[in-house]
């Protein structure tokens, strides 16, 4: 059983099939996957390029039928009542649907207006949230004349017309430059502790990290893990990774001579990553066995690990 | 009242205000065009080709003028020719990932909605030209003043029966240069056979068949014969039969690529 009133989204076997039913040759974007996303709770869908986030995000947006399963969003169902849902979204596509013809202020405007809402409140809310994201001094200027940033920014303005219960994020960072992403996320913070919903997908595991109270690993499809930042840290990884490079022709030797030294090791193209309780002693180790890396460096665990260990393969492949 | 205000808050409506809205960037272009347009046509076709026309007193024209024959054909002509280009590069601009029927697909509009909101803002065009053109024609003596409100009421019938189809098609096209194509090869071709510039009783019997079968004939002959008060209940009945069943198949046919195109 679920209560409505704490579990906002309820996803249960949501499977999304491109192609005609019954179509043998149709592709399987989203593969009877099981969520739930709770009132106030930032949520994220980790995975890499093609792993079915953007299908599960048009899915939720109520753009995008599903193929079967039932997703049941602020009570109701996604199939029959996607006008409704859509009144309580907001929505940030991954590929912006700015208005570039019409100002900053009227892309708010013309977009509150799809809602139904007055000129009068739409004229209030849009100063008030191009102050939230920090538009004020572009309001009556060109879309044309934003950066990246900015107009990511835009588009989240434009997500919060409707004062909506649940965000829905697909990569908004993807593209911008380190300094616009950290304001971002900053605002998107705030957003949280006003008590809206966050529901994101991105394949930044930084991102992830900092944002994130919830999120579920997806891989073809499937979800793959589920469960809050530091315990999926803490269940699929050890406390430590020892990150080693070598020169190109010594690669495959030095390689092999790690061999046995750590508890888990991921060779990746420019890399060798050995999972081990303290990262120090390996590197000791590692020494000891004669190994000359390049550099040699101890970090902690991270999400990126843990995407390491479940897919067996690095996430902005 | 209240069901009035209630009407105008309808999804519909709301696409209608954002192609409205986006209209006070052009307005005044597009009235000045609205305007040239017909002063163009009306100098070149009457006092120039209509002239030399005019001279061989030809059995075909019915004793009018050849500016006075011309007219409800380009006033219909230019009327299709209008709502296929709006009803074409906007509409498969708007579909694109970041078009702006994906944004308004993201709120509580549905397909249906923003299809009928466009719908409404082609024909209000259409009636703005309509006028517009009329009112010219009116000024250059071509057009019975008191026919002339039917006249624009055919251009409207003929706008909404071509824009439909156009919307349904254009939706699903993902290429400018398709769009390019229909217009050479569909309707350049109606605007030239469909009785715009001569009686199709000249052409040879075989070319009148197909001429008959085309739509926009039918919209031509529906506005010339009611211009120049030569309407017969049987003609004008087949004319707005067909016309009709041209929107209610474009209708039946946007209503489902839209939501086919939006709905993935």
């Amino acid at each position: 059983m679920t209560d409505s009133s704490t579990v906002l989204i309820d996803a249960r076997g949501l499977t999304k099939v491109y192609g005609k039913p019954g179509d043998k040759a149709g592709f399987t974007a989203v593969d009877g996957i099981d969520f739930q996303v709770r009132r106030g709770e930032a949520f994220g869908v980790l995975g890499a390029n093609g792993a079915g986030k953007s299908s599960t995000m048009r899915m939720i947006a109520c753009v995008s039928p599903a193929t079967a399963g039932s997703l049941r969003i602020l009570g109701y169902d996604s199939g029959a009542d996607g006008a409704k849902i859509r009144a309580r979204l907001g929505v940030v596509p991954q590929d912006d649907t700015i208005d570039t013809e019409l100002t900053v202020r009227e892309n708010l405007l013309i977009y509150g207006r799809y809602f139904g809402l007055s000129w009068k409140v739409l004229r209030e809310r849009s100063t008030r949230l191009l102050e939230f994201t920090r538009l004020s001094e572009k309001a009556e200027d060109a879309v044309a004349t934003l950066s990246g940033g900015m107009r990511r920014r835009l588009t989240i303005a434009r997500a919060l017309i409707n004062e909506p219960e649940i965000v829905l994020l697909d990569e908004p960072t993807t593209g911008l430059d380190p300094q616009a992403r950290h304001l971002l996320w900053e605002r998107l913070f705030q957003l949280k502790q006003e008590g809206v919903t966050l529901l994101l997908t991105t394949h930044y595991m930084d991102e992830a990290e900092q944002l994130c109270d919830r999120l579920v690993v997806m891989d073809a499809g499937k979800i793959v893990a589920e469960g809050a930042p530091a315990e999926l840290i803490a269940r699929y990884t050890l406390r430590e990774v020892l990150e080693l490079r070598f020169a190109p022709g010594e690669r495959q030797i030095m390689t092999d001579k790690c061999r046995g030294l750590a508890e888990r090791m991921e060779e990746l193209p420019d890399r060798l990553l050995l999972s081990t309780d303290n990262g120090e002693e390996t590197l000791s180790a590692v020494h000891r066995q004669g190994v000359q890396p390049l550099t040699a460096l101890v970090r902690r665990s991270s999400l990126e690990d843990v995407f390491l260990t479940l897919t067996g393969r690095s996430l902005l492949d | 009242m209240h069901t009035l205000a209630r009407a105008f808050s309808a999804p519909a409506f709301r696409e209608l205000g954002y192609w409205l809205f986006r209209y006070r960037r052009t307005w005044r272009g597009s009235i000045v065009i609205s305007i040239g347009n017909p002063l163009l046509f009306l100098t070149a076709l009457g006092l120039g080709l209509g002239t030399l026309v005019d001279r061989e007193n030809s059995a075909y024209l019915h004793g009018h003028s050849y500016l006075t024959f011309i007219l409800p054909g380009i006033l219909i002509a230019g009327v299709m020719q209008i709502a296929f280009l709006e009803a074409s590069g906007p509409v498969m601009q708007s579909a694109l990932p970041r078009g702006s029927y994906r944004a308004a697909a993201s709120t509580p509009l549905e397909p249906t909605g923003i299809l009928y909101g466009h719908l409404m803002y082609w024909t209000l065009r259409a009636t703005q030209n309509a006028v517009l053109f009329t009112c010219v024609s009116l000024l250059f003596g071509t057009v019975d003043p008191a026919r002339a409100p039917l006249l624009v009421l055919v251009a409207v019938l003929v706008a909404i029966a071509f824009a439909a189809p156009a919307a349904a098609w254009a939706v699903t096209v993902t290429r400018p240069s398709q769009i390019n194509v229909m217009f050479r090869f569909v309707v350049l071709p109606l605007y030239m056979f469909s009785g715009t510039f001569f009686p199709i009783e000249q052409l040879p019997v075989s070319l009148q068949w197909v001429a008959w079968a085309t739509p926009l004939w039918h919209g031509v002959d529906l506005g010339r014969t009611v211009a120049l008060g030569t309407a017969t209940p049987y003609g004008v009945l087949i004319h707005i039969g067909y016309l009709s069943v041209m929107v209610a198949v474009g209708l039946y046919l946007a209503r489902r690529t839209y939501r086919r195109k939006l709905y993935v």
